[in-house]
């Protein structure tokens, strides 16, 4: 299957009543799978005259308590961070998909992976972060679906799946869990309707007395704090030993597995790093994989994005070279091997 | 001794922060007259905007979501379309709906998005103080039309109502007033008419309500209705533009 | 064992689905894959390919740059690709759409008019099964036993009454020498 209809897919399965979208490539046949499902398993597909409407019928919807979901590809997501930003500021889960390709503008429809720092650090105008995944494989594509909707309904907030084009497009075998059947009560917070049975429910994201707004900020940031402690995940690949640690994450994770595997054969004591999630950084989680080695190298589908991130989680104690391609273009297993090799022969 | 006024019970009791002269004030009552006549009040969802009626939520007894900048509509179409049986409302300005907001204005009413729009026309942006809207009239000063809205250089007031009507899944496209009785009499029945058309399924209801802002248009409440009546209704004529239940009527 | 495999031509000569098809292959025969296309901005002509990984370990980049076995079905793709074939791999083209013939010796090259055979055979389209048949019997990748369930796999029920022709044209491939 491929892996754009495994997303639509799995999170049908995950419970997702509702997909707003608007046609994009490389994300399109997500949107197309939900149109040919949704209604059949009694959900809501709409495609919405723009992004921004979209991320806003999605707004609506979760507002309402059901579990909502919209997917675009780069530019479409720049439009999507107002609603973004609104969403984490109304306390709002839903699952936002980025299928990512080149930028900056228009860009190109190829893969890439130019969208780490929005994702991360600027998803939007204001003091928030959203939980972002980054999966390397159509199977873990759907597993981080499910995941992504249970922890935006844990934390009330917005959760972002970065992926790219190459693993939108590419087909791989997939095995999908079982629907869900029961989701979380959210009658204590979801506008939907008091039946005359309750005060009021207000999804609201302005406060117009300062102190006031600091507070809901600073208990946002304590909820934040919470999910910094408990939800970074990462893939240690031969880490153990490793002098040399790449570190990449989606799609350049799997060409960096590959030049891994082939430095390992000719001797070199290589490891691959990859976060499964960016925002939070899995800082600890680098630090165990980073105990021996000498020098790291960063792998991205950008100018070099996510290495800020590597640099700050091992506090500048180790040198941190970079190896990109960007625009489109997918980085071969013989050029990070190259690179690789390249920091070894200099390290001896 | 029978009651004949007294405070919608879907309007919740407390001071609003509308100045002296809004209409704000009237048409959220009359929204809330109908709420409590149809007695909807815990089915309803309602949706704001950004502008003067931002803190709707605080009157409004409904569940409220408030919405960013212009996209009023696409969050009350998210809200409809997973919640089919409920009354879903959104509440907007003239920047919020007819400038920021328009693509999402117009989409509603192509899908026929079963809600209804409750449209403030009062020619201003009133939050930021007084700004050219969308519905400014031509020749009329505000703080970025110092010289009066030069209709070269600014363009031209959109008419909502005439446009609205142009579409197949607008079921109601009614202009009506708050300065005078008879006329705040026949906005609530244009609102009334709109929920009614929420319950049928009959698709968009769009009431366009020309209100004043006497604040930003530095007239006294009573010299802003004067100038609704002289001024903008006029330009903006009052009227059905589009009901499906009077075609109804008229072929059968 | 990996076996990278790119198939490449005109869009509408079937190039993604002949690849899907042998990932389903791969899917049948209980291997790791990956099936990948080159997108681009057209939905007819342009070019097409896809690359095919079919592996006994997990698939690390499924782009393939450097492929075991190429299918060129046009004179552009075999340009593009033909250099890129592994030493001691295969490079098969359609002769009668791709007039060049291949100049490298450590690989080996089979062509073969594959569509103008299907032509002949009333396979009219088929020119692309003809040539994955015949690259199935070169490497013994699977078994025409495999191919027959993939088919079905990849051929909507809708449309099941092409799965005999496709599985003729396979065989036809199978059968050359």
């Amino acid at each position: 299957m491929k892996g754009n209809e495994a997303l639509a897919e799995a999170a049908i399965r995950a419970g997702c009543k509702c997909f707003f979208g608007y046609p994009i490539t490389p994300q399109t046949e997500l949107s197309a799978y939900m149109a040919k499902r949704m209604e059949k398993s009694g959900g809501v597909f709409l495609q919405a005259e723009s992004e921004i409407a979209a991320i806003n019928m999605v707004l609506g919807a979760a507002s309402t308590g059901v579990r909502a979901m919209t997917s675009s590809s780069s530019p479409g997501v720049s439009l999507k961070a107002e609603g973004i930003s609104y969403m984490a500021g109304s306390d709002l889960p839903a699952v936002i998909i980025n299928v990512q390709r080149g930028g900056p503008g228009l860009g190109s429809i190829q893969p890439a992976q130019s969208d780490y720092y929005q994702a991360t650090h600027a998803m939007g105008h204001g003091d928030f972060h959203i939980l972002v995944y980054a999966p390397c494989s159509v199977q873990e594509m759907v597993d981080v679906v499910m995941l992504a909707f249970d922890k935006a309904d844990q934390y009330r907030i917005p959760v972002m799946i970065l992926a790219d084009g190459l693993l939108g497009q590419m087909m791989e075998p997939v095995t999908f869990p079982e629907p869900r059947t029961e989701l979380p009560d959210k009658s204590d917070w979801a506008a939907c309707g008091h039946g005359g049975k309750r005060e009021h429910h207000v999804i609201n994201s302005l406060y117009l007395d300062a102190p006031l707004l600091e507070a809901k900020v600073q208990e946002r940031f304590k909820r934040y704090a919470v999910i910094e402690e408990t939800e970074t995940d990462a893939e240690l690949y031969c880490c153990g030993d490793a002098e040399i640690v790449v570190t990449a994450y989606g799609a350049s994770a799997r060409v960096a597995k590959s030049a891994v595997t082939a430095a390992r054969r000719k001797g070199i004591q290589a490891g691959l790093f990859r976060p499964k999630t960016l925002w939070p950084f899995p800082k600890k989680e680098l630090c165990e994989a980073t105990k021996h080695a000498k020098q790291i190298l960063d792998v991205e589908m950008s100018m070099g994005q996510m290495v800020d991130d590597v640099r700050l989680a091992t506090e500048c104690r180790l040198p941190v070279a970079f190896f990109g391609r960007t625009g489109g273009v997918i980085p071969t297993p013989e050029e990070v091997l190259a690179e690789i090799e390249k920091l070894a022969g200099g390290a001896e | 001794m029978a009651v004949v006024f007294d405070h919608p019970k879907s309007l919740l009791d407390v001071s609003t922060h509308f100045c002296p002269g809004c209409g704000h004030g009237i048409v959220h009552r009359l929204v809330c007259e109908v709420i409590d006549e149809m007695g909807i009040e815990g089915d309803t969802i309602g949706v704001v905007p950004v502008g003067c009626s931002v803190m709707s939520y605080n009157y409004f007894g409904c569940d409220v979501i408030e919405a960013p900048h212009g996209r009023a509509p696409a969050v009350a179409t998210g809200v409809k379309r997973v919640n089919p049986d409920k009354f879903v409302f959104s509440y907007q300005g003239d920047g919020d709906l007819a400038a920021i907001g328009t693509a999402e204005t117009v989409h509603v009413g192509t899908r026929g998005e079963n809600i209804v729009v409750i449209f403030i026309n009062n020619t201003t942006y009133g939050m930021t103080g007084g700004q050219m809207a969308p519905t400014t009239l031509p020749g009329q000063v505000t703080q970025t039309t110092p010289f009066g809205r030069n209709v070269e250089t600014n363009g031209y007031p959109i008419r909502v109502c005439e446009m609205m009507a142009t579409l197949s899944g607008t079921a109601l496209a009614q202009r009506v007033a708050i300065d005078s009785v008879p006329h705040i009499r026949e906005a609530k029945k244009a609102i009334r008419k709109g929920f009614e058309n929420q319950k049928e399924k009959r698709g968009l209801s769009i009431i366009e309500v020309l209100s004043t802002c006497p604040t930003n248009w530095g007239l006294s409440p009573e010299e802003s209705m004067e100038f609704v009546k002289d001024q903008m209704i006029p330009y903006y004529p009052l009227g059905v533009y589009k009901d499906v239940t009077a075609e109804e009527g008229k072929k059968a | 064992m990996t076996t990278e495999i790119i198939l490449a031509g005109f869009g509408g000569q079937g190039i993604l689905f002949a690849g899907k098809v042998l990932a389903y292959c791969g899917l049948i025969d209980g291997k790791e894959l990956s099936w990948l296309p080159s997108y681009g901005p057209e939905m007819r002509g342009g070019t097409a390919n896809c690359s095919v990984c079919i592996s006994d370990e997990p698939i690390g980049s499924p782009l393939v740059t450097a492929p075991n076995c190429l299918i060129a079905m046009n004179g552009p793709s075999y340009h593009k690709f033909v250099d890129t074939v592994k030493p001691g791999g295969i490079a098969l083209l359609d002769s009668s759409i791709v007039e060049e013939t291949c100049d490298r010796k450590d690989i080996t090259a089979i062509s073969l008019p594959a569509t103008n055979m299907a032509t002949k055979a009333g396979l009219n389209g088929a020119a692309n099964m003809i040539l994955l048949g015949k690259m199935l019997a070169e490497t013994k990748l699977f078994s025409f036993a495999v191919v027959e369930k993939a088919m079905e796999k990849c051929i909507p029920p809708k449309r099941a009454h092409l799965i005999a022709s496709n599985l003729k044209a396979i065989q036809i491939g199978m059968e050359q020498k």
